[in-house]
């Protein structure tokens, strides 16, 4: 029973920070329908970004929620610039080409950071400074509750419910909601659709810059091609939870960690992305659009 | 028309080729080639170990070369991957004309790089590549290291005998040769002298999470986990042990060696123990003349790949003068005849598996430097 519960604490702070990086790749493929595969590398940016910041103002050693803050201010703003660059370089003068053209792209956009990475920050594993002290908050059973676990949850909540308040509260969100809807009618009631899709890749730049500090708070070793696997499972879990859908993308990440976690524990350990794939593709199999996507038909 | 364009253009190639062939070809020195990962995840390992040859090289090339040439090393990195790596060991044979082919530490490396300088007839060592496979690509590859079973064997035998452990879990990379291997012969030993392996379990390098599978290992109880992975992810798994509350002795093989490794891990990595070629705290003559180079040449102290590196290269540089030409089969013959060569990383004897027969120490981490604890002979 204990290990089953520290399985569950476990799945969840695995599958909240998928679910985090994956509200990136759902956001952005809601409004242009283009799977952004640079935002596995953005998230590794932000990982380097918060390192550097953290090197530079001499806090790498002195944890503390001033450190978290500063950290996360930095990897976002970072990320979000990087983005912001992103569109308007790589992205903005395709958006009339084909969406292929706009995919490989993003390919090249992923290379091409992947590589200037290595070439730049070293492809040596750098130790991510200690952002909090890790002690045990309280214990559940024999499982211990440690201040990183309750951390990464509890920012993950709060960008969700800040993202959630953006999307549905504010004139902005109603502006990307209706991009995504259609943008032509959108540009046609006054909205500045190029405006509303720099902001889109803005804040889902911004997310896996969250991710990444989450992610180097927990797991403090960052190299360049740390996007790379974390991002391929955020983007199935975006598929998964049905993508463009925003619940969706939180739903996956935490089913995506969950069922990583109980196929070690009860299964093994060996086939373990094999299996959690697995399981992924027989619920694609009879829910094709994802859990909370709507099927539409693709007009020809 | 065109095709007379062409049919110039492929005549002026055709006179021009021999020329390009063989630029920068120097008749007075010996070209070795070293690949290894000098960027990439495991990038310690490639440096470490290329400073080791370079040292050696050096030396001898103070010292007036071989045959009275100087020796040319050309280090090309393989980012850490295999394919990487038969690529740039090609470009090292066919347009750099090396003698002999020095690498890698990863043995799923030199396992894609073996089978080429075999057809090449090139001679190849590998300083640390322990997977027993790597030296059965043909004979003319090399290695100046023990082996994967050896390396098990040392740590079931310390596990049994010096830490009295009677349960033990695995945790291994499923995905490289190298820890698949060492757990294998660990299981296999271990068991035979009486112990139990309570839990086998795996992850894949790049891994960060490996809570699942601790979490399922502690619900066993071992008394010691073996891990034998690289370092990049053992810092990860010590600290992640330590959260889960699991405070049993952490073993693994020499692919923990890294100043990395404490980085990562911190406090955490302290007081686990692993086998490697060489200790810092050796007290062997030749073994002090080296620190005391290495030091000078790089401040900073060596680690036990650049040791092993070193020895490689100092092999084949033996073999080199030994031999009564550099041709392939020459040097060959020669490299297989080195005995009782006197290394850094204990004496060198090559067997007829073309393996190197010796000896392997256990230490303990303690912060970066690594305290010796014993040495267990073959």
């Amino acid at each position: 029973m204990n290990d089953f519960l520290q399985h569950i604490l476990n799945g969840l702070s695995l599958g909240s920070i998928y679910a985090l990086i994956a509200l990136g790749y759902t956001m952005v493929y809601g409004i242009l329908q283009l799977i952004n595969f640079a935002h596995s590398d953005v998230y590794m940016m932000g990982a380097f970004a918060s390192y550097y910041v953290a090197m530079y103002l001499g806090i790498d050693r002195q944890p503390g929620l001033s450190t978290l803050a500063i950290l996360l201010g930095s990897a976002m703003l970072a990320c979000a610039l990087l983005g912001l660059a992103i569109e308007r370089l790589a992205y903005r003068p395709l958006r009339n080409a084909p969406k292929l053209n706009i995919l490989i792209t993003a390919i090249g956009v992923s290379l091409f950071l992947q590589y200037l990475a290595q070439a730049v920050f070293g492809a040596d594993p750098k130790v991510f400074p200690q952002v909090l002290h890790n002690e045990t908050l309280f214990t559940v059973g024999a499982v211990e509750v440690k201040t990183l676990d309750i951390a990464v949850f509890a920012v993950t909540i709060l960008a969700m419910t800040v993202l959630n308040f953006v999307i549905y509260r504010t004139k902005m969100g109603q502006a990307m909601r209706a991009v995504a809807q259609n943008m032509r009618v959108a540009a046609l009631m006054g909205v500045n659709p190029n405006r509303v899709i720099s902001i889109t890749f803005m804040i889902g730049s911004a997310l896996a810059g969250v991710g990444s500090v989450l992610v180097g708070m927990k797991y403090p070793k960052i190299d360049p091609l740390m996007g790379t696997m974390i991002g391929l499972k955020a983007f199935v879990a975006a598929v998964l939870g049905g993508i463009g859908n925003l619940p969706g993308a939180v739903l996956g990440g935490l089913l995506m960690g969950f069922s990583e976690e109980m196929v070690v524990a009860y299964w093994s350990s060996t086939y373990r992305d094999a299996l959690a794939f697995g399981i992924l593709i027989v619920i694609l199999i009879f829910k094709p659009a994802g859990l909370m996507g709507r099927s539409t038909t693709e007009k020809v | 028309m065109i095709i007379r364009r062409c049919l110039g253009f492929l005549v002026l190639s055709a006179v021009l080729a021999p020329q390009f062939g063989c630029t920068k070809r120097n008749k007075n020195e010996i070209v070795i080639g070293h690949y290894g990962s000098m960027t990439g995840a495991e990038a310690t390992f490639g440096k470490s170990t290329d400073d080791g040859i370079r040292l050696a090289v050096e030396e001898t090339n103070a010292a007036g070369g071989v045959k009275g040439k100087k020796i040319r090393l050309i280090t090309m990195d393989d980012q850490g991957k295999a394919e990487e790596a038969a690529a740039v060991a090609t470009r090292l044979i066919e347009q750099e004309k090396v003698t002999a082919l020095l690498g890698e530490v990863a043995s799923s490396r030199s396992l894609a790089v073996a089978p080429i300088a075999q057809k090449k007839k090139i001679p190849m060592i590998t300083p640390s590549s322990t997977n027993p496979r790597v030296t059965e690509m043909g004979d003319y590859i090399f290695r100046t290291c023990f082996i994967d079973p050896f390396q098990g064997l040392v740590m079931a035998k310390f596990a049994y005998e010096n830490l009295k452990l009677r349960k033990v879990a695995v945790l291994s990379a499923v995905n490289s040769d190298y820890s698949m291997g060492l757990s294998k012969v660990f299981v296999e030993k271990f068991t035979g002298m009486g112990g139990e392996i309570v839990a086998d379990t795996s992850y894949q390098s790049q891994d960060v999470d490996f809570k699942a599978q601790l979490t399922q290992i502690k619900s066993k109880n071992p008394e010691g986990i073996f891990i034998p992975g690289y370092y990049t992810e053992i810092g990860l798994i010590a600290r992640q042990a330590a959260e889960l509350g699991l405070k049993v002795p952490l073993m693994g093989g020499d692919g923990w060696d890294s100043p990395k490794l404490y980085e990562i891990g911190q406090e955490n990595i302290n007081g686990h123990y692993f086998s490697n070629h060489y200790s810092n705290e050796s007290t062997d003559p030749v073994a002090v003349e080296f620190m005391n180079n290495f030091k000078k040449r790089f401040n900073k102290p060596p680690d036990g790949l650049s040791a092993a590196g070193y020895d490689a290269a100092k092999v084949l540089i033996k073999a080199m003068v030994n031999a009564p030409d550099l041709s392939g089969p020459a040097l060959r013959d020669a490299i297989a005849a080195i005995k009782d060569y006197p290394g850094v990383t204990g004496s060198i004897t090559i067997n007829e598996q073309r393996n190197a027969v010796k000896s392997a120490v256990v230490v303990q981490v303690q912060g970066t430097t690594n305290k010796y604890i014993t040495t267990i002979n073959p």
